[in-house]
């Protein structure tokens, strides 16, 4: 058995260590025909990660990009891929500063008041991902269609309220636009962090929360078993009955819940109000580090940190003449080449396992066998 | 087992939408010249950088005008899609940290991470283009570039006015900003001053955050093919790249286009459709990059918001291609009456 377990641990850790050499060989090859040299370019990249500023940054950016993450690996559980993320939390920040920088909620306490910020941008996601889940329960519209037209329809909507008439405030010789300013009360404090000259979000405790409930959901509730079980066959879900019908919209309620919290961070922690350079693109980038992190309340969570560090180092590289889009590059090549070393790894281990069984049933010969 | 495939299938899309965010990458990102020049420069870009064909280009005219006079070291850095605040903060920091002075920020998506640097680095000189708000406003090392569009774009929709026959004309904006807005209440108000009852069709390509429509010529040339079936027969194509797409739809219905930014007439990548372009609502941020540059270089740097417009020809109509030049007067006339305050034009629609 020892031996097993050490040869598991071998193979788990060879599929995510080999495709980040993989991914790096990539890219050093990329920067010397580029004529750049690969050393001294992750000389830049890792020096300026020891700017406290630098990880500071980076945590804040892992935070929004694991929350992202958890939404789309509750859709990936269930064999549902929720696209959506990124209109659900574009709509969802929105309308949240809308209400958060409205005037009435200024006499609230502080607490009540991002409480129900929150709670108000759940809700706003889970609603949008919902008629995608709708759909599919009594339609049966894929969810990839509808949650990418929901996104360009999130885009237009967000626009059609980001207006003088209705949910907007301009300010005088801005070419901005963007909700009324969330006052004190409502924004979440940062925590300092030394040596940096911003904060690292306070709301970086909620996408903690988030994960500890996500892997509590997963592996100790009933509802993540059924989640669980009819992402790996639906019928003998079925079978064993589960409404399948049921779950496909509960787990994208969930999702859209989840996918709602993604832009409060930047928003309670740094920007305050929902304006045209709110960050976009968020929901996208959890698609990546889902399967980065293999749906994994914790792969995730170094899979975004990486993700993040890659992203905040990418500005040294620009000031030494390096293109940036190699930042762009090394990530592309990091999650193809996860998602296939583990489909490579997956593939030797059931091999592994097969010559195992095999060979207790003594149905299979060994190499002197078939030699002699 | 089918699980995994829908994990390859969808690294597969992942690496599609990677590929797509890479697309906007410019051909041109760093240049530091080698020269130990007495001033050294540092250039922000917003999304799209140097090759942009529009504001970002401008703004690199400038920087290159003022490095073939004067002694410089410049080097540019350019917003990826979908960053926030914090990166653009931490780009503009780490110039400042390297020694650059004075440094330059193109765009008002800026404002916020350019307020919270200068404060810090009192000694280092900012400008930002198009942002003059709280924040910015108040910096006594921040000068605040700022462009009288509405202006501009009220002058070449005298000229649509003046040269349609169908008394319909046409708006393409790029993205629905407030920015681009300010364009199009300065063209309305134009055409209605010649013509009152005159249509004016307006059509923005996308909304934000969707920046595409201020780089797709398809785009541009289905809004334009609507608005000419629609009778209108002059177009003022204020979305940056799309209006080579504007310009072509006119071309084949045999109707005019106004172009912006920079005098298209000229622009060698527009030279097959140069010929409907009657005129061209031009911006100078080129000047105004180039123009604070020479302050800082004379010692002249001045704190606060100029505001380039008509009178200093910070914005002005291209009379390049004679298209206009049996209207000149009309145009000079209304000038003379904004710059003189008379007719004031309206920047919100």
């Amino acid at each position: 058995m020892g031996r097993i377990s050490l040869r598991s641990v071998g193979l788990g850790l060879a599929a995510p260590v080999g495709a980040l050499v993989f991914a790096l060989l990539v890219c050093g090859v990329i920067l010397s025909i580029t004529g750049h040299p690969p050393f001294s370019v992750a000389e830049d990249m890792i020096g300026s990660l020891e700017r406290p500023r630098t990880i500071a940054n980076s945590l804040n950016s892992a935070t929004t990009y694991y929350l992202s993450a958890v939404a789309v690996a509750i859709g990936f559980k269930m064999r549902l891929f929720n696209i959506g993320v990124d209109g659900q939390y574009r709509l969802a920040a929105m309308l949240a500063a809308a209400l958060a920088g409205a005037s009435f909620m200024e006499s609230l306490p502080s607490v009540v008041r991002i409480l129900l910020t929150i709670l108000a941008a759940m809700l706003v996601g889970a609603v949008w991902s919902g008629i995608a889940g709708f759909l599919k329960v009594t339609r049966g519209v894929s969810e990839v269609i509808s949650t990418i037209m929901l996104n360009a329809i999130a885009t237009a909507l967000v626009a059609f309220l980001l207006n003088p008439d209705r949910l907007a405030v301009t300010v005088a010789g801005s070419n901005n636009i963007g909700t009324a300013p969330i006052t004190e009360g409502g924004q979440v404090p940062g925590i300092p962090y030394s040596g940096s000259s911003s904060d690292v979000y306070g709301l970086v405790a909620l996408a903690a929360v988030v994960g500890v409930a996500y892997w509590f959901m997963l592996n100790r509730t009933r509802f993540g078993f059924d989640l669980k079980a009819t992402g790996e066959s639906e019928s003998a879900a079925v079978a064993s009955g589960v409404n399948v019908k049921k779950m496909v919209l509960a787990s994208m309620l969930l999702s859209g819940a989840v996918a709602g919290l993604v832009g409060l961070p930047q928003l309670l922690g740094d920007s305050h109000s929902y304006a045209l350079d709110f960050p976009a693109g968020l929901g996208f980038t959890g698609i990546a580090i889902a399967l980065l992190g293999r749906n994994h309340p914790i792969g995730m969570a170094f899979a975004a940190f990486l993700w993040g560090a890659l992203d905040q180092t990418s500005n040294v590289l620009d000031l030494s003449g390096v293109p940036k889009e190699i930042v762009v590059i090394m990530q592309g090549v990091i999650v193809l080449s996860v998602v296939i070393a583990y489909e490579l790894v997956r593939r030797y281990k059931l091999r592994l396992e097969q010559r195992d069984v095999g060979r207790a049933l003594g149905t299979t010969k060994t190499p002197e066998e078939v030699q002699g | 087992m089918r699980r995994k495939r829908g994990g390859a299938l969808a690294a597969i899309a992942m690496a599609g939408v990677l590929a797509l965010a890479g697309c906007g990458a410019s051909d041109d990102g760093g240049d530091s010249g080698g020269a130990s020049g007495e001033l050294k420069i540092g250039l922000a870009y917003d999304i799209g950088g140097r090759g942009d064909q529009s504001f970002n280009d401008s703004a690199a005219r400038g920087l290159d005008k003022a490095k073939d006079e004067f002694s410089i070291e410049a080097t540019e850095l350019e917003a990826s899609q979908g960053e926030t605040d914090a990166q653009k903060e931490d780009r503009l920091r780490q110039l400042a940290e390297g020694g650059y002075n004075p440094i330059i920020a193109v765009g008002f998506a800026y404002a916020g991470p350019l307020g919270k640097v200068a404060t810090d680095f009192p000694e280092v000189k900012f400008a930002i283009v198009d942002d003059f708000t709280p924040g910015t406003d108040d910096g006594p090392n921040i000068a605040n570039l700022t462009f009288a569009e509405e202006q501009g774009s009220f002058l070449v929709g005298v000229a649509a006015a003046l040269k349609s026959k169908t008394d319909s004309v046409g708006f393409v904006g790029g993205v629905n900003t407030p920015l681009i807005q300010k364009f199009e209440a300065g063209y309305t108000a134009g055409v209605k001053a010649v013509t009152p009852d005159a249509t004016v069709q307006v059509k923005y390509l996308t909304q934000p955050p969707d920046y595409s429509g201020f780089n797709d010529p398809a785009k541009g040339e289905t809004a334009a093919n609507g608005m000419l079936d629609a009778d209108a027969d002059v177009i003022y194509a204020a979305a940056g790249g799309s209006g080579s797409g504007v310009f072509r739809a006119a071309k084949e219905k045999g109707a005019m286009g106004i172009g912006v930014d920079s005098d298209q007439y000229n622009l060698p990548s527009l030279n097959d459709v140069k010929d409907v372009i009657i005129t061209s609502m031009v911006k100078s941020v080129d000047l105004a990059v180039y123009d604070f540059i020479k302050s800082v270089d004379g010692d002249s740097f001045k704190a606060g918001n100029t505001v380039y417009d008509l009178s200093d020809g910070g914005v002005q109509y291209a009379t390049s291609g004679g298209k206009i030049e049996d209207i000149k007067p009309q145009l000079e006339e209304y000038k003379q009456k904004i710059i003189s305050g008379e007719i004031e034009v309206p920047s919100t629609t």
